[in-house]
């Protein structure tokens, strides 16, 4: 489920997919990711695309995503 | 990757190293010829998240399977993927044979130091100092021996053609790991011999640690008892 969609990088991260590690809002130099309040289906905590247009698409998540939670297209 | 979520624990590297596999396959264009050997570990499952083919062996055989599979089909590209206790403790005959018969097949060896799936125990891999289930005091060197150097030992082999030990602690070591996975596999499709990359990797579970914490554990500690690099073939491959 994408969560939110920047005009610029289109940013989407599975919520369902996350198991809320946090590695990618540690990787994020520009803070567009930070952890969600509440727990997925699962009952993990997740993470969420807080400010997608300051995402420049430089894909750093995807890299570090033990998941394949982040999609950039 | 297919769609289904991995059973992997927050921040393992399993998931990592699932997808940078999936990435050169897609790139080389190679999913069609692949089959895949899963261990037995955490990484046990592993042909419920690949979308190419991958069977399954016993605990530590994964390199002798491979061997068979390779022998039948050469055109095929054939992989094991293990963890540490399957290559570096009840694998290691497998493992050293393989390489020693010069077996045309890559190895992507996932060392995380400890036996995940069963909960935690010592592998030959894990640090002098660290805490497992079964070393609960601290692993000592003079009760429990030294971290195992498979990479190292198997050097020497003069079969094995390119060894190479990464991480995944950040997107540079990343890049850096799915680089030395496309190697290997470009190795064995030149017909050069055996080759394989170790990959150090979280278990912030077993490692009781955060997954950032567990990747700056490996980034400070690991790496100084199994040193990052080529350890053969720097100069090899096509
Ligand atoms: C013949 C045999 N002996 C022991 C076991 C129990 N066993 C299952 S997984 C495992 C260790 C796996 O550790 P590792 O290879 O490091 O992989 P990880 O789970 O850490 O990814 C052991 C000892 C088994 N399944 N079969």
């Amino acid at each position: 489920m994408p969560e939110k969609t920047s005009h610029r990088s289109g940013i989407k991260l599975d919520k369902e997919r996350c198991k809320g590690c946090m590695l990618c809002v540690e990787v994020c130099q520009r803070k567009v990711l930070e952890p969600a309040k509440g727990v997925n289906k699962k009952g993990m905590g997740y993470v969420v695309v807080a400010a997608a247009g300051k995402c420049s698409g430089c894909g750093l998540c995807v890299m570090m995503c033990p998941d394949c939670g982040i999609e950039i297209s | 990757m297919k769609q289904a979520p991995t059973h992997y624990c927050p921040g393992c590297g399993h998931g990592i190293v699932h997808r940078l596999i999936c990435e050169v396959l897609d790139e080389m264009n190679l999913k069609e010829k692949t089959v895949a050997v899963a261990p037995v570990g955490c990484s046990v499952l592993a042909y419920d998240y690949w979308d190419f083919d991958t069977t399954e062996a016993a605990h530590g055989r994964t390199p002798a399977v491979a061997t068979g599979i390779k022998r039948v089909l050469p055109d095929r590209l054939v992989f094991t993927y293990q963890g540490d206790g399957d290559l570096a403790a009840i694998g290691t005959a497998e493992i050293i044979h393989s390489g020693n018969r010069g077996e045309n097949i890559s190895t992507i060896f996932v060392n995380n130091g400890v036996y995940g799936m069963t909960g935690g125990q010592m592998a030959p891999t894990t640090l002098i100092g660290q805490v497992s289930t079964t070393t609960p005091g601290s692993r000592r060197a003079d009760r429990d021996g030294y971290p195992l150097k498979i990479m190292e030992m198997m050097a020497v082999l003069p079969g094995v053609v390119y060894l190479e030990r990464t991480t995944v602690t950040s997107p540079k070591e990343v890049t850096k790991t799915k680089n030395a996975i496309k190697r290997s596999f470009e190795i064995q499709l030149a017909e050069e011999g055996f080759s394989m990359v170790e990959v150090l990797s979280p278990c912030p579970t077993y490692w009781g640690l955060d997954p950032s914490q567990s990747m700056r554990r490996i980034e400070n500690e690991v790496v100084k008892a199994f040193p990052l690099g080529v350890i053969k073939g720097g100069d090899h491959g096509p």
